[in-house]
This record gives C-alpha cells, sequence and structure tokens, in this order.
C-alpha cells in the first residue's frame, strides 16, 4: 500500500537503501528517518499502553511519539535521525 | 581575569542574535543546539542533500531566513557551535554558574558555564479531539516541518486546523508547493479577525500575509471557514475524514487522509525551569512563562531569556529579543554599553507587543473545544489517559493541583514530560474545579528534560 507522506520537490542526491520489517526500501539523501518511513508506510510503530499505531505528531523533537526500534537494538527518534544505508527499521505493524 | 563562559541554548533566531552581540564583544559563547544546523524551527534548514531555494522554502521569509543562515555562517569561526546537542540536564554550581548536563554527537558530557542564555523556542499547543491520536494527525508546525525540511507534504489529501498565524501560513505554503488542501478550518471566529484587523494591519509582513481573506482566493472550491467546532478526525486504523460543526451548527465532513491540527504555541520552558527561574502565568496565552524583564533578564542572575521560549512573540520578536538579552549580559559583566542600540531594541520590542496583542485577540482561546472534550478522549498520548482519569482524579482524590494530578495518574510522566498534554491537562483539572486555570499551577520541570538513549549510536 502507499504511504503516508506525499514527496513534492524531487531530490536528486543518492539513494539510500535501508529496511522495514525486513523489506527493502528506498530512501534518498536527506530524508529523516521519519519522512523515509513514511513514505512508504503509514506508521512507524504501534502504541505500547493501548491499541492503534502511531506515525509521529510534532517532527521537531519535542512530543517524543516518532521512537522506532532497528533490528541491532538501537531505538531513535525518527523525526531527528538522518536515514542511514542499511537501517533495518522494525516497526511491528503488519503492512495493508 | 578570565573570560566567562557563556552558554546560548537553542540555535534559532533568538539564540543566533544572543550570540552574535556576544561574538561581537569579544566572547566566544558556547551555542548548544539539538538542531543539526543552526536556525531553528521557523527557519528551519534542510539536511544536506534536501536543499532548496531560500524562496521556495520561506516565501515571504526568505530574506530573513537568509540573513539568519549567513550570519550563522559567518559566526561560525567566533563561537563553540554544538549542533545535535540537547541539554538534558542544568545543576547549579558552587559558588555560581552551572553545569549542564549534554548528550551529542560524541556522547554525553558535563559542561560547566558561568551564565546562561536560554533560547529554547516553542512547540505547537494541542488539545485533544476525536481521532487526534491516530497515525496521520500531526500538528501545524510538524506539518509546515514536512514541507519545509524534507519537501514533503505529509498526506496526499490534507485537511489543517488550527487557532493562530499559523493556520492560513501553512495553507498558504501547502498550495504552492502543490499539496493538495481539503479544507482549512479555523476553530475562532472570524469577528474577532474583522474587529482586530485596524491593529493587525500595521503587523510585520510575516502576519499580514497570513489574513484570512487571501486564502479563500487561492484555495477556491476548498473549505476555508473560520468559527469552527466540534472537530473530529474519523478512521479507524487511519484517517479517513475530518469532520466539523460550522458557525451555524451544521455538520459537515471532508475525506482526507491527513491532519495538521494545533491551537496556538506553547513556550518551551523546562530548561529555564531547571535553571531555577521563577515562572509566572500570562493571562494572554494562558500559560506559565518563565518571568523576563524588558531587558531579558530572568529572576536568576545568571539566566537570561529570549525568544518563544519565555514568551510567544514569534520570530522577529525573538531576534530583537536575542540582541537585547545579550547586551543585558555584557552591562551585567561590566562591559561598557551602547545605550543607542539598547534603546534602538527597546523601542521595536515595544511596538511588536503591540502587534502581538492585536494577534491574540484576533485568534482568543479556543474554550469550547476544551468543554467538549469527552472522557473517553486519550489527553496523555504518550500512555493512554484520558480526559475521564483526568477528571475522575480531580473529584475522587482531591487532585488539585498539576504535579499532584501527575502524581495520581501519570499524566505528564510519560517521554514528552508534558509538553503535549500538560495544556490540555489543566485546563480540564481548572474546568473540573472550577477554577481559574492559572490556580492548577503547572508540571515542575525534570532532568532529564527529554529521553536518553541507555545506548547511544558509537
Amino acid at each position: 500500500m502507499s504511504g503516508l507522506f506525499r514527496r513534492l520537490a524531487p531530490r536528486t542526491g543518492a539513494v539510500i537503501p535501508f529496511t522495514i520489517d525486513g523489506a527493502p526500501a528506498e530512501a534518498r539523501a536527506g530524508d529523516l528517518l521519519l519522512a523515509a518511513i513514511l513514505l512508504h508506510r503509514r506508521s512507524l510503530r504501534r502504541f505500547e499502553f493501548g491499541s492503534g499505531e502511531r506515525a509521529g505528531y510534532c517532527l521537531m523533537g519535542a512530543c517524543q511519539d516518532c521512537w522506532v526500534a532497528l533490528a541491532d537494538g538501537r531505538r531513535v527518534r525518527a523525526c531527528t535521525t538522518p536515514v542511514e544505508p542499511g537501517m533495518p527499521v522494525v516497526t511491528g505493524v503488519a503492512d495493508g | 581575569m578570565a573570560e566567562p563562559v557563556v552558554a546560548i541554548v537553542g540555535g534559532g533566531p533568538a539564540g543566533l542574535r544572543a550570540a552574535q552581540v556576544l561574538a561581537e564583544a569579544g566572547l566566544r559563547p558556547l551555542l548548544l543546539d539539538e538542531g543539526h544546523r543552526a536556525g531553528g524551527q521557523i527557519y528551519r534548514r534542510p539536511p544536506a542533500g534536501a536543499e532548496r531555494p531560500a524562496t521556495e522554502l520561506y516565501g515571504f521569509e526568505a530574506g530573513r531566513a537568509r540573513a539568519l543562515h549567513d550570519l550563522a555562517d559567518a559566526l561560525a569561526p567566533r563561537i563553540d557551535h554544538r549542533p545535535g546537542t540537547m541539554v538534558w540536564g542544568i545543576a547549579p554550581r558552587e559558588p555560581v554558574g552551572f553545569d549542564l548536563d549534554c548528550l551529542g554527537p560524541a556522547g554525553h558530557g558535563r559542561i560547566p558555564v558561568d551564565r546562561l542564555i536560554l533560547a529554547t523556542g516553542a512547540m505547537d499547543r494541542t488539545l485533544p479531539f476525536p481521532g487526534w491520536t491516530l497515525p496521520g494527525v500531526f500538528t501545524l508546525g510538524a506539518a509546515q516541518i514536512a514541507l519545509k525540511a524534507q519537501g514533503m507534504a505529509i498526506g496526499r489529501r490534507v485537511a489543517l486546523v488550527g487557532a493562530g498565524p499559523l493556520l492560513p501560513l501553512v495553507a498558504h505554503q501547502y498550495a504552492k508547493a502543490g499539496a493538495t488542501i481539503v479544507a482549512v478550518l479555523d476553530v475562532t471566529p472570524l469577528g474577532a479577525k474583522v474587529a482586530a484587523a485596524p491593529r493587525l494591519a500595521a503587523m510585520p509582513a510575516t502576519l499580514a500575509k497570513g489574513v484570512w481573506y487571501t486564502l479563500r482566493g487561492a484555495l477556491r472550491g476548498v473549505p476555508v471557514r473560520a468559527g469552527v467546532r466540534a472537530v473530529a478526525v474519523e478512521g479507524d486504523r487511519q484517517v479517513e475524514a475530518l469532520a466539523w460543526e460550522d458557525s451555524r451548527g451544521r455538520r459537515h465532513r471532508v475525506p482526507c487522509d491527513a491532519v495538521g491540527a494545533s491551537f496556538g504555541l506553547r513556550s518551551e520552558a523546562q530548561a529555564a525551569d531547571l535553571a531555577g527561574c521563577r515562572f509566572v502565568f500570562d493571562p494572554l496565552t494562558r500559560q506559565w512563562q518563565p518571568e523576563r524583564s524588558a531587558e531579558g533578564r530572568s529572576s536568576h542572575a545568571h539566566v537570561y531569556l529570549a525568544g518563544d521560549g519565555s514568551g510567544i512573540g514569534g520570530a522577529d520578536v525573538a531576534e530583537l529579543q536575542g540582541a537585547r538579552t545579550a547586551l543585558a549580559l555584557l552591562a551585567d559583566l561590566g562591559r561598557p554599553r551602547d545605550a543607542a542600540r539598547e534603546a534602538r531594541l527597546d523601542r521595536r520590542l515595544d511596538r511588536q507587543a503591540g502587534f502581538r496583542a492585536a494577534l491574540e485577540a484576533a485568534y482568543p482561546y479556543p474554550h469550547h473545544l476544551v468543554e467538549g472534550i469527552a472522557d473517553d478522549e486519550i489527553v496523555c498520548r504518550c500512555e493512554g489517559i484520558t480526559a475521564g482519569a483526568i477528571r475522575r482524579t480531580a473529584t475522587e482524590r482531591d487532585a488539585r493541583e498539576m504535579n499532584r494530578l501527575k502524581a495520581l495518574t501519570r499524566t505528564g510522566m510519560g517521554r514528552c514530560q508534558g509538553r503535549v498534554c500538560g495544556h490540555a491537562a489543566a485546563e480540564i483539572l481548572a474546568l473540573t474545579l472550577t477554577v481559574p486555570v492559572e490556580a492548577v499551577g503547572r508540571l515542575r520541570g525534570q532532568a532529564p528534560i527529554k529521553p536518553i538513549p541507555l545506548r547511544e549510536p558509537a
């Protein structure tokens, strides 16, 4: 299914391969992790205190809604973290 | 005598202007900024690889944004700039000064400083409404950052809701960038804007262009409405539609997949709290803010304040205050004063205060949204605590004050430390107890003011 975000300004920089729940995905140089994920998916993570999913909220590092897990054990705040080649994002959310 | 160590927290318009004044006086201030590139949020610079022309990114403010970014580049060799650095703790030192606990690219560190200028900025003020925790609902500020920092829209069909000048501004920017806007809804009445119009007409360009009417022409066929009530996002797993009630009580609904919604701004003041500053309640914006003199002094002899972090004034005011507070600091260090420059800044700040009052009058506080919050609505989005839980705790367990409410319900104890829910929780608590909102106090700031990962990137 399509992602939530829509790219309006084309990017000419390098393609950055990463993975979301094991599936290959592509970002562009200059993409923050939050945007890179939301170009492909409609949420970033499950809400751990109830039902539903979350996709971030303030995008300025204040609300802490966008912390995502990486398969290597790291947890990162996706709105302030640039996407890096090979980042293995784990959302725990079924795509679709 | 050794030069005093002055640290500026925040690299937006206020922090950069403060750094400029200190550098001109021969000091080498520390500039600690969470951003990867100086500029702050309103003039946020895209990451490397995502650059675009300033006129596309900042529109009317391109000149100001460029001037500030050029200033940041010019200052680089004359200040100790630490980008990507979060100040998460501030502890007093004996006999004077502070230890700043920081987390930056090189890991954790503790920096001793003599004086502090806090220019910590603001974030969107939020209120709960049905569906506001669905993925795809963001703040207006977030919608703007997606566009400015990433060249992206938050959705394919975007609805925008607000109670301040950011609403028409974001709508205008989205429309100009080619995004699809399906509704622009102001929860404050049109009459307030009409009444304030004569005073708003003299406003700086940043705000004047946000005037409501121009937007209607630009977004033909799209509902652009003021006086909207009972806003609700519909959808099960994701955003499917936005519903609202118009000023005549009729219900409307428009399909969409993303919503940008927030209701004014709130100061990011937790650092000032840790530094020991006294707070005062500002009835105009209904929030507690660190007490700041006209020159930018706080209640603490070694702490100075500038910009939205100590009172919402916008970017132009932040620049003026940044310069002004740095001059006050230099005066306190016994440096020669430039009375003419001080007076010039004071005059300009005086004029801005009038604009600000008119602007707040144009966008009065949306009490109807607070009154309409249902018991099952999530208020604390970190931990899912509802309005009903807050109301029950207020009446059944005698929680008459915000920190007691926090202790009993965990409201404001989650990851965001009450940044998002604190304002709404106070309004709900005050309404339940039928007391003025200032009577329930404010959440105390506690270190770490933002989450610190236990395991850092190597």
